[in-house]
């Protein structure tokens, strides 16, 4: 549940229930939660698949996914053997998965919570990072910052070389912007640069990676970006 | 074991249906049977007092089961009736109570509800196999059944219970019928059905979507506790009805079937085929 | 007590996880048994009048102030599926969460706190009334009405339905809501004098066989 800034004096957030705590029970900080949006067919899960298989050396890693057909992309990671099955969960969303991710996050909060608990005794240690899929949705699905600290909305080349003009929540406002398939720009008739541009209009500062995921390598600028997120988020306050 | 369909043997036995007298409305009645175990092993039947229009016939026994087939000498319950049965089986004592035909439900000569209780007590170490015919409800009735099983610990329980909604081509009376089942203290299964005329949406897509006869099958015993029964859905072999085996929250497994018609019902309950150890 | 208090816990943007459930709405359609807005009407009565009843029950009681964990052992008992076990307590973990963080009480950690994986969903429901300060009134209302709106609004984004003709079913029932409640509220007043075995118990068949089914439905659009 978001709350204005006014709202959040007279009412101080309670820390306990939702992604704003940052520690365990055991006074540990927790993993941190990087939530992937994005519209159908943009490479959300193969960019998944690709962070998985690019990190798990060196981190703990589970993943939560928002399907709209219950667990297609959790049979999809299983099959691809990017993770073993106990660190992949499905959550069901009812047809509506931007509603999981935002309005109504408890679903999710159980599952993250649910793989935290499980997974902090096991092989590989406390869990580093959470990867939470969001089922393939629209231009408006955000992920609710009671649910993740960091977001990251992919887009492809493809899908129109305007979307980042159009903006919308998860253009604008993404901590990273992940524009995929760029292979494919000269067959789609996609104009890089011009997409650049119109993101930085949108973003200001905020990061782009204009990538190829399923290429060699693709997933490098992302994988780093998530390396950042994790160092800062281990050497947050509190 | 594997649950075979009961023996309906004991067919031939049945009294033939008398009509009811006149001064046999608003009738009450209660049958007893109480099953022991006797230092030879085989169970005996201490108690066996029919009453009413429910009389007991002691059945041969081939094993060391006491068994009783309960032997609907008139039309009943019809309304106004208060029916009763108690079974009891004591420490590791083995009964097994069949009937020998239907019960039918009747309205009766002056509005009122019928009521038909069952209570079953089974002592540690005994096993009592409920299987009574189904139970239909001719139109006009009005009847209020319950039946309720106390178990201790390690009792084992198999009970059957089949609805039939109306005579065949005929409307339902009016039924609600409540399973309360007991273990060591604990309430294990508790459901109530209720169907036909005044029950709000019984006849739905929710409840029996046309179907007009239901059954259920229940066995506990103690070594579900390790190795819980596995969820089947089944279905018949024609299309014609559905059921479920389900483990229930705790060491039992439930057999939950709807059909078009009694015998229908039958065979899917029959199909469960539940693994037993005994 | 507060009257606003029972459209919040009512509300269907209550973020307590039944957006991804339909109440048994989407096996009935799969079946052929919804297909309109007068078999949708049909279906929600009955499961309002024996699914939507004991909830209702087991909510007036938490409500009212009965034993919480006594109240989730009756719900386990008038559950025979583990589909629908597993469903109610996922929401009723769900419930929780969002309950602690609406209206903390102290009966509320400690149910969380004895039942870690969640308790059934009624029973939380009507703890979470109680510590809003609602009457067993109210939780049997909020329990009812969403007993007939889940299964409605699931069953508009499933046909397509017109969602004015959905809302009309939700309107026609109304009487039958207030019937519902009065009863469940009557039973669970018989509670302490009688005991659990009070309150309602009525099953439904067919929802209890076709929640199983659709749980194993590899593709399905709703949780259950």
């Amino acid at each position: 549940m978001h709350l204005d800034h006014d709202l959040d004096e007279k009412f101080p957030h309670r820390h306990t229930y939702s992604a704003a705590e940052p520690r365990r029970p055991d006074g540990t900080r927790r993993a941190v939660r990087i939530g992937l949006g994005g519209p159908v067919g943009s490479g959300k899960t193969a960019t998944v698949a690709a962070l998985c298989r690019a990190l798990r050396d060196e981190l703990s890693i589970a993943v939560v996914t928002n399907d709209i057909y219950t667990r297609e992309d959790a049979e999809f990671l299983l099959r691809e053997a990017v993770l073993p099955p106990e660190r992949i969960t499905a959550v069901e969303t009812g047809a509506c998965p931007h509603t999981a991710i935002r309005d109504d996050i408890s679903a999710n909060l159980e599952a993250v919570e649910d793989l935290e608990d499980t997974l902090s005794t096991g092989k590989g240690g406390p869990l580093d990072l959470i990867l939470v899929e969001s089922g393939g949705d629209n231009l408006t699905a955000t992920f609710s910052k009671g649910l993740v600290d960091f977001q990251i909305f992919v887009i492809d080349v493809a899908g129109g070389d305007d979307i980042p003009r159009k903006g919308g929540p998860g253009v604008t406002t993404a901590d990273l912007l992940v524009i995929n398939k760029t292979d494919l720009a000269p067959y789609v008739g996609s104009d890089l640069e011009g997409m650049a541009r119109d993101a930085k209009a949108q973003r200001g500062e905020l990061p782009v990676a204009f990538t190829a995921i399923k290429s060699e390598n693709g997933v490098a600028p992302v994988a780093d970006w998530v390396r950042e997120r994790l160092a800062e988020w281990t050497a947050g306050p509190a | 074991m594997t649950l075979a369909p009961p023996p309906i043997a004991s067919a031939g036995t049945a009294a033939p249906a008398a009509v009811p007298p006149a001064a046999a409305r608003q009738l009450r009645a209660t049958a007893r049977i109480a099953a022991v175990a006797a230092p030879s092993g085989a169970s005996r039947l201490p108690v066996l007092d029919g009453a009413g229009p429910l009389a007991l016939r002691r059945l041969a026994s081939h094993d060391g089961a006491a068994r009783v087939c309960v032997v609907g000498a008139m039309s009943a319950p019809v309304g106004g009736d208060r029916l009763r049965i108690e079974a009891a089986a004591g420490p590791g004592s083995d009964l097994r109570v069949t009937a020998a035909a239907a019960t039918l439900a009747l309205p009766g000569h002056h509005p009122g509800t019928a009521r038909y209780d069952v209570a079953l007590d089974v002592a540690d170490g005994a096993r009592l196999d409920w299987l009574p015919e189904p139970l239909i409800t001719a139109a006009g009735s009005d009847l209020i059944q319950t039946t309720t099983v106390d178990l201790a610990a390690s009792a084992r329980l198999v009970l059957r219970e089949e609805q039939v909604l109306g005579r065949a081509g005929e409307d339902t009376g009016r039924l609600t019928a409540r399973l309360t089942v007991r273990r060591a203290g604990r309430v294990l299964l508790d459901q109530e059905t209720a169907y036909g005329p005044g029950v709000p949406g019984w006849d739905t897509a929710a409840v029996l979507a046309g179907h007009r006869a239901v059954g259920q099958l229940l066995v506990v015993d103690p070594a579900y506790e390790e190795e819980p029964v596995p969820v089947r859905v089944l279905a018949a072999p024609d299309g014609a009805g559905e059921a479920v085996v389900t483990p229930l929250a705790g060491p039992a497994a439930l057999v939950t079937a709807v059909a078009p018609d009694a015998l229908a019902v039958r065979r899917l309950l029959d199909a469960a085929a539940i693994p037993t150890g005994w | 007590m507060s009257r606003a208090a029972l459209l919040v816990l009512a509300d269907g943007r209550f973020p307590a996880g039944g957006h991804a459930h339909s109440g048994g709405a989407e096996a009935a359609v799969a079946a052929g048994r919804i297909t309109d807005a007068a078999t949708l009407e049909a279906f929600c009565r009955g499961r309002l009048h024996t699914a939507g009843l004991v909830a209702a029950g087991l909510a007036a009681a938490a409500a009212g102030g009965c034993d919480p964990l006594a109240l989730d052992d009756a719900a386990d008992a008038r559950t025979p599926v583990p589909a629908l076990r597993t469903v109610a307590r996922k929401l009723g973990r769900q419930m929780m969460r969002a309950a602690r963080a609406t209206w903390p009480s102290p009966e509320l950690d400690a149910l969380a706190a004895a039942r870690p994986k969640g308790a059934h969903q009624p029973v939380v429901l009507g703890l979470a009334a109680r510590s809003a300060g609602l009457a067993p009134e109210d939780a049997a209302y909020a329990v009812v009405y969403e007993t007939v709106s889940g299964p409605a609004t699931a069953v508009v984004r499933l046909l397509s339905l017109d969602p004015f003709d959905a809302t009309a079913v939700l309107a026609r029932l109304a009487s039958d809501l207030d019937g519902v409640v009065a009863e469940a509220v009557a039973a669970a007043e018989h509670v302490p004098r009688e005991g659990i075995g009070a309150l309602p118990a009525r099953s439904a068949p067919l929802l209890d066989i076709t929640a199983q089914q659709h749980a194993a439905w590899p593709v399905r659009l709703f949780a259950s």
